[in-house]
């Protein structure tokens, strides 16, 4: 039991300790980030202090229900950080077409805005998309409520307070260097005491599951919780200069500290953007296509070696260079067998439609699913090829890459998770369906459409500016200066940024479709096919008090 | 196939013994792949040249990875014909040592800069920093003309070298003594710095922004880029040497 008082102590203490912090820093970056802190925490002590009764939620609840308040939270955040992050993906865009738009001040050079892209995408709404969608998962696969549900809450603004610390600090300047694992040390501290709390619900909420079995999604979700946090640590092993000062300096070095690098990056593509999302993938498609799941044995087999085989994958980012030949063929021959497992799960999704493929034609929602699948697919066999050496050679340090990426992450991770949102809401907020079932078809062909002129301007881009910068005249010498391959690719960069923006229009559909479905709005339109729900089945089962305890008898 | 599901029905009925087979499938990879790098000899072979950064270098690489550079700028020279030929020798394991955190970047949308030390003049560095278009006018790349106006400020250099030390970077007790002091020398034309060359072999001392009389943020990121590539001679009789005994190179 945690009283009012002691909560308000709390935030008092974390409050003294941010306001000495911001007096004793050494640098302006620190100052703000322990100003935004101190912020944080007087909105704590407030809504404490006002008495905003956390008893009934947390304390007392109804426990025929789930405890859905964090996924709410998480789905509007998940949307919020989607266009925001889309928004800064168009900006950074169009200055690569557009220089001028770097508009000559610090704080919005590419430089700084770049990962402030990444960071939105990847972490703000890939990572709300799976806080939110796993702790509904886990609740519905496992029939019980969530475990420790005042750090379920702690989880959920934690981790936005993670994302305004990180996003501040790249705009001031405040980076580590490391290419998706930019936040500096203390950033770095807190996400992990954030991942720890996320760790202890999720496993929590499986202990008091009254299912036998734990849902092949949960293995997805569970080996993702756990290598994320193991590739965060390692690969953030660093000695602050001040310990009031945001700087640090990494421990690993040169080719060690590059292998770690990527052997961190290349598995937060493939823990946190696939296995997670795989999770997602395991719960929604069956759900609304209502059908099981193809083949439980390929889920095992598919799951197990794509866990053993993606960490093997990094060093295929480091071909050729100083790194020691067998790490790069060690990496290649990996990531090659890679394709397989990967496959695996592509081929699971989309054999689940078995029997409902006619639903394809009719329900948006599922289209969406499909659609992100055969993104997964191209995008997982596109890797593969690009990580042998000799296409590594053409394709490294261009564009291709920039392509490659985008493909599943706008294709993937974008598509799987805009399915999802559409799932979630008219549920969560008990809905009888979206605003609109025809505003979701607009946003699948904007969205498909954009990706499309995304991922082959970038195909095009790559390849140019590999060919032109290996490009040899009769006499023997090389034919194009650096800057010849930069202003040819100018064509490229403005038919990616219309991509981009076709995405982005996607994006906004989807946010007033979403907002207007809270507000409880029905458009009046032609009806599609969409999934019955009855929310008298989603309950969670409640046991009584003695069995709780015992060991389930089988 | 049958007992293959039948047995992870174990797994899948227990999640301490799930996590736990699952933490094993993950961390075998990276053991094999990392952990031989600390102990094979090979790896980084020892080259004539290399030495820390100097406090003035390091502010300068500070500004490099402060605004992002590595975003759009590769240092690391692969070893084929055209890259040689464009950039210079390819890349050594050794050149990047000291370097916490690498830099080698995985984009060009900017030319690698691994060998850029010495290409261009202070002149060209400068006004390319400052208006990029100016001397390359299809280039692509921000300007940074606000680094000639702030005045050169990373925080206390003793400490940023102590840090470095502590982390494995072979300072000695007089450069981190010193650090202060020899961050303002070596942008000094007027300063002794026979001193910081002695313990800083090849460090270049000059007004390297073109305002002698302040210490900006252009002058340390000039220092930093001039200074790329410029230490080992890779041509030497002794570099090759030792670049034959990089295996797989």
């Amino acid at each position: 039991m945690v009283s009012a008082l002691s909560r308000s102590s709390l935030w008092l203490l974390s409050l003294l300790i941010a306001v000495v912090a911001y007096a004793l820093a050494v640098d302006t970056g620190f100052a703000i980030h322990m100003f935004i802190v101190a912020v944080a925490c007087i909105i704590g002590l407030v809504v404490t202090l006002r008495g905003v009764d956390l008893s009934k939620a947390i304390l007392a609840p109804d426990q025929g229900r789930y405890d859905d308040d964090p996924i709410r939270w998480g789905v509007i955040a998940t949307v919020f950080w989607g266009m925001a992050g889309f928004l800064a993906g168009l900006v950074i865009a169009l200055q690569l077409a557009l220089p001028v738009l770097n508009l000559g001040l610090e704080w919005t050079a590419f430089g700084r805005l770049r990962p402030l892209h990444t960071s939105a995408v990847i972490f703000a709404f890939g990572g709300n998309a799976l806080i939110a969608t796993s702790f509904y998962v886990v609740q519905r696969t496992c029939r019980a409520r969530l475990a420790f549900p005042g750090l379920a809450r702690f989880v959920f603004w934690g981790y936005q307070l993670f994302i305004v610390l990180a996003a501040t600090g790249y705009l001031l300047g405040i980076t580590q260097g490391k290419e998706y694992a930019e936040p500096e040390w203390y950033v770095d501290l807190w996400l992990t005491v954030v991942w720890v709390a996320y760790l202890a619900v999720f496993v929590g909420t499986i202990v008091k599951r009254t299912e036998p079995h734990i849902y092949v999604a949960n293995w997805f979700y569970l080996s993702f919780i756990i290598t994320v946090a193991m590739l965060h640590i390692v690969n953030n092993l660093n000695w602050p200069v001040s310990f009031t000062g945001s700087r640090s300096y990494p421990i690993f070095a040169g080719v060690q500290g590059a292998l770690v690098q990527w052997w961190y990056g290349h598995n937060a593509v493939g823990f946190f953007l696939t296995a997670g999302f795989l999770a997602m993938m395991y719960y929604f498609v069956p759900k609304q296509a209502e059908r099981p799941v193809f083949s439980y044995r390929l889920s095992i087999i598919h799951f197990w070696a794509l866990i053993f085989l993606y960490i093997w994958a990094g060093p295929h980012h480091l071909h050729y260079t100083a790194l020691p030949d067998w790490a790069q063929t060690l990496g290649m021959v990996f990531s090659i067998m890679l394709w397989m497992p990967s496959w695996g799960g592509m081929i699971n999704g989309l054999m689940t439609l078995n029997g409902a493929w006619d639903k394809v034609r009719t329900d948006p929602i599922i289209r969406m699913m499909v659609m992100a699948l055969a993104f997964y697919g191209m995008s997982t066999f596109e890797g593969p090829m690009m990580s042998i050496k000799s296409v590594n050679s053409l394709s490294h340090y261009t564009d291709w890459t920039i392509g490659h990426v985008h493909s599943g992450a706008l294709g993937w991770n974008g598509m799987i998770t805009f399915a999802s949102v559409y799932y979630l809401v008219p549920r969560l907020w008990n809905r009888s369906r979206l605003y609109s079932l025809r505003m979701v078809n607009w946003h699948f062909w904007l969205a498909t459409v954009g990706i499309v002129f995304y991922a082959s301007s970038m195909w095009v881009a790559g390849i140019t500016q590999g060919l032109m910068w290996r490009e040899y005249g009769a006499d023997g010498y090389l034919v194009n200066s650096f800057v010849e391959t930069v202003a040819a690719l100018k064509p490229m960069y403005f038919l990616r940024a219309f991509g981009g923006f076709l995405y982005l229009t996607g994006a906004v559909i989807m946010t007033i479709n979403v907002w207007r479905t809270i507000l409880g709005h029905l458009r009046e339109e032609a009806p599609m096919a969409d999934t019955a729900f009855d929310p008298e089945k989603d309950r969670p089962v409640v046991q009584p008090a003695p069995v709780h305890a015992a060991p389930v008898a089988a | 196939m049958t007992t293959i599901v039948e047995k992870h029905k174990k797994l899948e009925r227990n999640v301490t013994l799930l996590g736990v087979a699952a933490f094993v499938a993950v961390i075998i990879g990276g053991i094999v792949e990392i952990a031989p790098l600390f102990w094979i000899d090979n790896t980084i072979e020892k080259v004539e040249g290399m030495r820390p950064y100097t406090p003035l270098e390091q502010a300068g690489r500070d500004i490099y990875i402060r605004e992002g550079c590595y975003n759009c700028h590769s240092q690391m020279i692969r070893p084929f014909r055209d890259e040689v030929e464009r950039y210079g020798h390819y890349s050594l394991a050794a050149e990047s040592m000291y370097d916490h955190p690498f830099q080698w970047g995985s984009k060009r949308t900017g030319p690698d800069l691994a060998r850029v030390g010495m290409r261009y003049s202070d002149e060209w560095q400068v006004q390319h920093l400052k208006d990029p278009r100016a001397l390359v006018p299809e280039s692509i790349m921000p300007g940074y003309a606000h680094l000639a106006e702030h005045d050169l400020n990373m925080g206390d250099m003793t400490a940023t070298l102590r840090t470095l030390y502590q982390i494995g970077v072979p300072y000695s007790q007089d450069d981190i003594a010193k650090a202060n002091d020899d961050l303002k020398a070596q942008a000094d034309p007027s300063a002794d710095a026979s001193d910081l060359q002695k313990r800083y072999p090849k460090a270049q001392v000059r007004d390297f922004d073109g305002d002698p009389a302040r210490l900006t943020e252009m002058d340390a990121l000039v220092a930093y880029l001039q200074m790329l590539g410029t230490l080992v001679d890779v041509n030497a009789p002794a570099a090759q040497e030792a670049l034959a005994k990089e295996k797989g190179r």
